[in-house]
């Protein structure tokens, strides 16, 4: 059940049901979704939702959880401006306001058969995990899965908990880096596009996801060129000033289209003339 | 190791990739085989640079280190990647130490050879610069990307 699909514009009420730190600025918060919603929460890996605070405003924040568990809905969230504080700030039992899900998912279906490589920068994590549950769940469909994930450093990382677990699989290649670390740190130190040569995938036969800063992702683009991955199956998260969520007031239009309706997940081809254009 | 086989790993490297059969021999006269324990250091910033590595297997760190901030890691390198470059500019010293992370076999090129060689022939020394100008243009963008700390934040999480 798509939980206010009936009018869009108006929030349900979740509840708070705990909250986890990520990091020093980023945080976890599971909510249950209200009791009308008997099948919880449905949602397709890649799309947000609007999170609400009473009396605060509202915040399109990517859903973070995994889509085969719509009891719980998942946000992963930084905590940067007046209406994410408010969203972080909140102990369980806190009611905030939900609209959704919008937008467009990862093609975890158009991937079928291919091998899947996931690049990801900072909180870029968070929308795409919902993407690497649906694939580790339905693991026999894909080729070789890869997960390439970069954070400043290694305080910044997301998920500590589950990236071992991740790497534990012996069915999924688990690359993480940060830019820059003490001594004491035992993994990569250097830029996430550099993972991109090394990773195991065959480029003419692999479905590309990627989420993270504009910059990063500009920089991720070329060195998959490089390796020989397609524009066409390479899919990109793209950002900017929702407010709606559902096309009508332009806030987020993105040359011809709405980063809100058509996006937030584009195949890089079709936005490829526009995409890194400083104007747009 | 015998030349035979050194003249086979260093074919297989992505490094010498389409590179000629005599050249590669040249390189071959100026290679050897290395070992490094992990937490060995490699070289050390200030010290002169008369040597390059193409890694094998392990894992290398590029360290530098400040008063009051202690050593920290600018870079890993691993298996495939070439270690060093500043053999190849005036001064020719190190920048930065390099530490073995782990235990790490590699292939040490003698820089100064090369360098009279590609002297002597200026094809070769293309061939090289050709090569080296890749590895420092793939640094160089890294370290662009490095510098514009680009997990700042974006749009959707100012609000």
């Amino acid at each position: 059940m798509m939980v206010s699909l009936s009018d869009p514009m108006a929030p349900s009420p979740f509840r708070v049901q705990r909250v986890r730190k990520e990091t020093y600025d980023t945080f976890t918060l599971e909510l249950d979704p209200p009791h009308s919603a008997a099948n919880g929460f449905s949602f397709a890996p890649g799309q947000f939702n609007m999170v609400y605070v009473p009396g605060v405003g509202e915040a399109p924040i990517s859903i973070s959880g995994d889509p085969d568990k719509p009891q719980t809905l998942i946000h992963t969230v930084r905590s940067v401006g007046t209406v994410t504080q408010k969203i972080c700030a909140p102990g369980p039992g806190t009611v905030l306001g939900v609209r959704g899900p919008f937008g467009s998912s990862w093609p975890v279906e158009e991937a079928v058969g291919s091998d899947v490589v996931i690049v990801c920068g900072g909180i870029g994590l968070a929308p795409l995990r919902p993407a690497l549950y649906y694939l580790m769940a339905h693991r026999e469909k894909y080729g070789r899965v890869v997960l390439l994930y970069g954070a400043r450093t290694p305080e910044d990382l997301l998920y500590k908990d589950e990236l071992p677990k991740w790497r534990g699989h012996f069915d999924l290649q688990v690359e993480v880096t940060v830019d820059s670390a003490s001594s004491g740190w035992r993994g990569n130190v250097d830029v996430v596009t550099t993972l991109i040569p090394g990773a195991r995938f065959d480029p003419e036969s692999t479905v590309a996801m990627v989420c993270g800063p504009e910059v990063m992702m500009r920089f991720t683009l070329i060195e998959l060129e490089r390796r020989g991955v397609p524009a066409e199956n390479t899919f990109i998260s793209m950002e900017r000033n929702m407010k709606c969520a559902v096309g009508f007031c332009g806030h987020c239009q993105f040359g011809p289209t709405f980063i809100c309706k058509d996006g937030p997940v584009f195949r890089f081809d079709k936005i490829q003339p526009i995409f890194a254009t400083r104007e747009i | 190791m015998a030349a035979e086989s050194l003249e086979r790993i260093l074919g297989e490297h992505p490094f010498f990739g389409g590179m000629q059969e005599p050249y590669l021999q040249l390189f071959v006269d100026c290679a050897s085989n290395v070992r490094f324990g992990a937490g060995e250091v490699i070289f050390r910033v200030g010290e002169e640079a008369n040597t390059f590595y193409l890694i094998r297997h392990g894992r290398v760190a590029l360290e530098t280190s400040a008063p009051e901030r202690g050593s920290a890691v600018i870079q890993t390198l691993g298996d495939g990647d070439v270690l060093g470059w500043s053999w190849l500019v005036a001064p020719f010293r190190w920048r930065f130490d390099a530490r073995a992370m782990d235990p790490v076999r590699a292939i040490a090129l003698d820089g100064r050879c090369l360098r009279g060689r590609s002297e002597e022939d200026h094809d070769l020394g293309y061939e090289l610069m050709k090569r080296c100008a890749q590895v420092m243009e793939q640094r160089l963008q890294a370290t662009r990307l490095q510098l514009l700390d680009v997990y700042g934040g974006g749009v959707r999480s100012k609000r």
